[in-house]
């Protein structure tokens, strides 16, 4: 491995960057690229093209991006990344390491699929679908048009997410059927590789009436590096009692512009989870729409984010209650060191109708340096009766009685205020359920604290 | 040198002066008893030595086997064998006690050294046991949500993994019940020897019933007023703090200058 990568890194810098991406990406999706997709994808996707350009970029003085560093949306740099050599693809491969045990697994590597281990022959008797979406776009189009990209991109980043749909060209799609429960974990990787190279990684997630799965997602860079951009979207549907866990690990490089678009849908009784751990990037934006659209439906929000150097990440948030009786509940917290920004702008929205809502939203920001910063904007607005709501967000410094107990063991101060800051995460880490991925999830954390 | 020796200590915390002049030696080997009424500045004494930012040492010095500790940062006085357990032990949520007692295990081995596992828990079940506490504890997070009790015996685990030459136990028995004392104290009683010095802090008697100390000190207004055997605890359980009031408006002149 070490031997490999050492002998990558020497041909890297034999070739000029230039010669390791196509054109840029300000300058439209390539005729080359679209010719592989269907007429009807062709179409949609040169709309959106059109959209782009014709939605204005981000001020702000708009509240969706309020306290957000839109300079760094600049996206002339970027371009389309060029195809993988075989032996990229085998190293990128033996790096892409999560999870002991999963159903199936994809790995991308920009934008390309890298490596597909398909679901086991008893899953897909009982008709799980696990397949790159452009596969799904071909033989599941019913599917594919009626979830993919179905809700609106409601938190700001419209002119992103029609970027993303104007590029889009790989991507997971997933099917669970009627009453299945997939046991393990499905697991998918996305790297960014090629210097400057833009992504628009893509995750369609159905889970069917009564049916059960989880999915985790790692975002990573193969080199510490250079500079990329990913502009994900991902849809996640839970059908009438069906159970969704998603998880999302983002460690991309500090070198990284970021944006995220997920849109949840929790139909009749379901219950949707998600836990997005934001380490990487310069700029990372992530925008969370939760629809509960059944009754009894119930949705989690949880993320965590540990930002270091000049890091800054951007979450915004809707809640979305359109049906009686229904629950979301989320938590952010988020540690800062240096000079990190964080913003947090979330709306808990109680539809009218959609009484007996119950709505919390909780966002802490633990501050390790005078010179980090955390805004949080919380937001109400009920239309409805007969609604429980709490929301609150709070910003603090390391309790200091707890670190004079950790200092008055022996521990040493920097390993004492990780121990404090791991802690304080864990409260979010510990509401999955599910030990292999809460491990795994820590480790990331540890990590970026640094070998101890 | 083989002793915890404070002399003459001052300690102030804004502007008001709680340890007015305190003197102290444990030796290794004994155990020794600070009693005194509430208010009188114990858990400031303790805090202090384990070296509390919040509280300011105007004047004295604290000798660890000859060396001067009030320098040390409070990591460093604990990792050279300073240990107080805490009349109020914080909790720390998110942190497990087996990752926490793992961290200050790590910390005392040599640098590059990594802890074995196997052994690290081997030990910690092995003093569980002894405190009679669940195993399950390891994965809770530290003193959250505690009883009383178990906080004081999380302490003691601390201290009997620790090791430490001196040990500071402050109020030790406070919040425990006759049978939590029993096996708080056969703890503590475990840790007894001539490599050790032990500081017991109590504001009743009744712990000294089953930590039997050597020495006996009266703390009150933040002086030691009177020293004794053990018999000291046993009239002072009698009598009370009363017949000291005078003392304590005797030595509270001199702290005016
Ligand atoms: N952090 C503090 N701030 C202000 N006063 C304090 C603080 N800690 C202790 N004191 C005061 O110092 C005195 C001694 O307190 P303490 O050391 O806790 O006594 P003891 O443990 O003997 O009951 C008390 O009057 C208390 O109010
Ligand atoms: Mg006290």
């Amino acid at each position: 491995m070490t031997n490999q990568t050492a002998v990558l890194d020497e041909v890297m810098e034999l070739e000029s960057p230039q010669e390791h991406c196509g054109p840029a990406i300000l300058s439209g999706p390539s005729v080359a690229r679209e010719a592989e997709l269907p007429g009807w994808f062709h179409d949609q996707q040169r709309a959106a093209w059109a959209k782009f350009e014709s939605f204005p970029f981000p001020n702000r003085k708009d509240q969706a991006w309020r306290f957000s560093s839109v300079e760094a949306l600049d996206l002339s740099r970027y371009a389309q990344p060029a195809r993988l050599t075989q032996f990229e693809r085998d190293e990128i491969l033996g790096r892409s390491v999560g999870l002991d045990a999963v159903a199936g697994r994809l790995i991308f590597a920009d934008d390309q699929l890298v490596r597909r281990d398909p679901l086991s022959e008893t899953l897909l008797k009982t008709g799980v679908l696990l397949m790159p979406l452009e596969r799904a776009l071909l033989e599941h189009e019913d599917l594919f048009r009626k979830h993919f990209m179905a809700q609106p991109a409601a938190l700001g980043s419209a002119k992103f997410a029609a970027l993303h749909e104007a590029f889009v060209n790989s991507g997971t799609f997933i099917y669970v059927p009627r009453g299945v429960e997939v046991e393990l974990p499905i697991e998918i990787f996305h790297w960014l590789h090629g210097e400057n190279a833009a992504v628009f990684p893509h995750t369609l997630l159905i889970a069917d009436e009564f049916s059960k799965v989880t999915v985790i997602e790692h975002f990573r860079s193969a080199h510490p590096e250079r500079s990329g951009f990913a502009c994900g979207v991902n849809d996640l549907v839970a059908g009438n009692g069906a159970k969704i866990n998603y998880i999302c690990a983002q460690n991309w490089n500090e070198k990284a512009l970021s944006i995220q678009i997920n849109a949840t849908t929790a139909d009749r009784d379901a219950s949707a989870l998600s836990l997005n751990v934001h380490l990487g990037g310069a700029y990372s934006r992530f925008e969370s729409l939760s629809r509960l659209t059944g009754e009894g439906a119930r949705s989690d929000l949880l993320a965590v984010s540990v930002a270091n150097g000049t890091q800054e990440f951007d979450a915004r948030t809707l809640q979305d209650h359109v049906s009686p009786h229904t629950t979301s509940d989320l938590l952010y917290k988020n540690a800062l060191t240096d000079r990190t920004r964080n913003t947090f702008g979330g709306l808990i929205r109680v539809e009218p109708h959609a009484h007996f809502t119950d709505a919390y939203q909780t966002v802490r920001n633990l501050l390790l340096s005078d010179d980090a910063e955390a805004n949080s904007m919380p937001g109400l607005e009920i239309l409805a009766d007969n609604v429980k709501c709490s929301h609150g967000a709070t910003s603090g410094q390391i309790n200091e009685d707890e670190m004079f107990y950790l200092l008055a063991r022996g521990i040493p101060l920097p390993i004492a205020k990780q121990l404090l800051i791991i802690g304080f995460l864990n409260e979010v880490v510990d509401r999955l359920q599910h030990p292999a991925i809460t491990d795994l999830v820590r480790e990331l954390i540890e990590d970026k604290f640094g070998p101890r | 040198m083989n002793r915890l020796s404070i002399s003459n200590l001052r300690v102030s915390i804004a502007e008001q002066e709680i340890i007015r002049g305190l003197s102290l030696a444990v030796p290794k080997g004994e155990v020794h008893a600070i009693m005194g009424p509430n208010g009188s500045g114990k858990s400031t004494l303790a805090k202090v030595l384990a070296g509390h930012p919040d509280y300011k040492v105007t004047m004295g010095e604290v000798l660890m086997d000859g060396e001067d500790i009030l320098g040390l940062a409070p990591d460093e006085r604990a990792r050279k064998g300073l240990f107080l357990a805490f009349q109020y032990p914080s909790e720390i949520p998110g942190v497990t006690i087996a990752n926490f007692l793992r961290a200050a295990v790590q910390a005392r081995l040599p640098e590059g050294e990594e802890l074995e596992a196997t052994d690290y828990y081997a030990r910690l079940y092995e003093k569980m046991d002894l405190l009679e506490m669940d195993r399950s504890f390891t994965s809770r997070s530290v003193n959250e949500g505690f009883s009383g009790g178990e906080k004081k015996r999380n302490e003691i685990l601390q201290l009997a993994m620790l090791e430490p030459k001196y040990a500071v136990l402050d109020e030790t028995d406070s919040g425990l019940d006759i049978d939590a004392l029993k096996v708080v104290a056969n703890g503590v009683n475990s840790m007894r020897g001539p490599n050790r010095g032990i500081l017991v802090i109590t504001h009743y008697q009744r712990l000294l019933d089953y930590i039997v100390p050597d020495h006996v000190h009266v703390m009150v207004q933040g002086r030691i007023v009177r020293s004794g055997g053990k018999e000291l605890a046993l009239e002072l359980e009698e009598k009370g703090y009363e017949g000291y009031d005078e003392v304590k408006d005797e030595v509270s002149e001199p702290a005016m200058v």
